[in-house]
């Protein structure tokens, strides 16, 4: 067995183990919700102001972008139904999960890696409390909760960004353009988009825990392990993305 | 009787064997000094005590309970009555002082809030660390980091106390205090296991000494008949440097 499928398989297996005493203990008192409100504040609050500016940014890029492209064929008129729905079916989630991936996957390990170094998570095995409750839980939770709301702000700034550069440089009135994007985007668009992330946030939060716990070479490793959960949250969102998208599709054209 | 029994116990970190068959056992009461060069694996030996690390064989009774045998769920009983002194502290960087002494009690006991706060203040003022509550552990000195991790390990008043290395990196004079300190925690008759390359402090406030080489623990009897044969003493301090 080579070295990168042994790693392979060490990831999956503990992913899923970790998964496992998660689940096994998420029932199990004591609860610790003060600590979940903590990392809500951490993880979900203090990451909106980037997932706001990145929306706003790709909101106008993408207005500009099909402005262009479209004006040449006197089509302009259809940039808030693409805007809109490409934002709230792909954009939105994606540009959000990623950035949180970023921002929020990479603390989670580095915070993680330097208490497994500095033995603080032995700490709080030898005083008789579990890491996967006081540290795992409420940082998926966190996440879980965080992610799809701040996706939602996200959807609703790209959007007006769109509207910015659609009324500022394509000479498109915005009252026009509301209208538009309410007629275009549906309940189920909505719900396929914000779904997605519940399933992103989950990407993100669980490697970012196990490979803190899992943190080897001392100080050395905390960077290598930081590197290793971003990447490969980047990676599972973005393959994720493919197959979610299929099974949201499919459950909508069952209805 | 004895509170902590170790039999045939087997560690190995991949293929290499780091314990191999060590015996010892520590009666109530009694403080067991646990010497060694760098490397030997004393604090393993420690760890395995309460869980931390696993045996690949062998045998780990804490008070006719073994260890080995019990899911991390049950250890926490165990854990609550086996304190475990780190190196280094291990202190949570993002609590305060006190809320770090603080954190056993929260955890285990349904005190109210003004007892908790009682007996934090008085765990402090046994540690001559009065106005320390409010720092964070960034902001200690080491000889104070060990104070506070020994100040948490024993608020729960436990059975057993386990010492990692607990002076070392200190200058003489804090060197001195956690000397004391474990002795007067000895007098309470409280358990311990000393994991130290200071021979100075194993003498101090150990009942008995063992030396751990090889993967093999050799008792090396009581510290009073020891404190009698000087030559001895200095072989142990030689064995203790020679790494």
């Amino acid at each position: 067995m080579t070295a990168k499928t042994e790693k392979f398989l060490d990831f999956v297996g503990g992913n899923t183990v970790l998964t496992g005493q998660m689940l096994r203990d998420l029932f199990r008192r004591p609860l610790y919700l003060d600590l979940l409100i903590v990392q809500i504040q951490s993880v979900g609050v203090r990451s909106l102001p980037l997932v706001l500016v990145v929306a706003m940014s790709v909101g106008m890029v993408m207005a500009l972008q099909f402005g262009i492209g479209l004006q040449k064929f006197g089509a302009k008129l259809y940039i808030p139904k693409l805007v809109s729905i490409s934002f709230i079916r792909e954009l939105g989630p994606i540009f959000a999960s990623l950035m949180f991936a970023a921002r929020v996957g990479a603390g989670i390990t580095s915070e993680i890696a330097s208490m497994v170094v500095t033995q603080q998570i032995d700490a709080i095995r030898a005083l008789g409390t579990s890491p996967i409750k006081k540290i795992v839980i409420p940082r998926v939770l966190a996440c879980v909760i965080c992610l799809p709301i701040l996706t939602a702000f996200a959807n609703a700034i790209g959007i007006f960004g769109g509207l910015v550069v659609g009324s500022l440089d394509l000479r498109l009135d915005a009252g026009f353009y509301w209208q538009k994007v309410f007629s275009t985007v549906v309940l189920a668009d909505y719900l396929s988009g914000i779904g997605k992330t519940f399933f992103f946030a989950l990407f993100i939060a669980i490697p970012a825990c196990y490979y803190g716990l899992n943190v080897e070479r001392g100080t050395q490793g905390v960077g290598v392990a930081t590197t290793r959960a971003v990447v490969s949250s980047s990676i599972m969102i973005l393959v994720g993305d493919y197959f979610l998208t299929k099974v949201f599709w499919i459950i909508q054209s069952w209805r | 009787m004895e509170m902590i029994e170790v039999s045939h116990f087997r560690k190995m970190f991949g293929k290499k064997v780091i314990h191999d068959d060590v015996n010892f056992d520590v009666k109530k009461g009694e403080c067991l000094g646990l010497l060694g060069g760098s490397g030997a694996g004393k604090s393993v030996i420690l760890r395995s005590l309460i869980g931390l690390e696993r045996p690949d064989s062998g045998k780990i009774q804490i008070d006719g309970t073994d260890v080995t045998q019990l899911d991390e769920s049950d250890l926490i009983e165990i854990r609550k009555r086996v304190a475990y002194v780190f190196q280094n502290g291990a202190l949570f960087d993002s609590m305060t002082v006190y809320d770090n002494i603080a954190y056993p009690l929260c955890e285990h006991t349904n005190l109210s809030k003004h007892e908790i706060r009682d007996r934090v203040l008085s765990t402090l003022q046994m540690f001559n660390l009065q106005g320390a509550e409010s720092l964070l552990p960034a902001e200690l000195s080491g000889g104070m980091q060990k104070r506070v991790g020994l100040a948490r390990a024993i608020i729960m008043k436990p059975d057993v106390i386990l010492y990692d290395e607990p002076t070392a990196g200190l200058d003489p004079a804090n060197t001195v205090k956690i000397q004391n300190l474990i002795v007067q925690l000895k007098s309470t008759g409280v358990t311990s296991i000393l994991v130290t390359h200071d021979l100075d402090t194993a003498i101090r406030v150990c009942d008995r000494l063992a030396f751990l080489e090889d993967g093999h623990v050799e008792n090396l009897g009581a510290v009073a008949d020891l404190k009698k044969d000087p030559v001895q003493i200095l072989q142990l301090f030689v064995r203790g440097q020679g790494d």
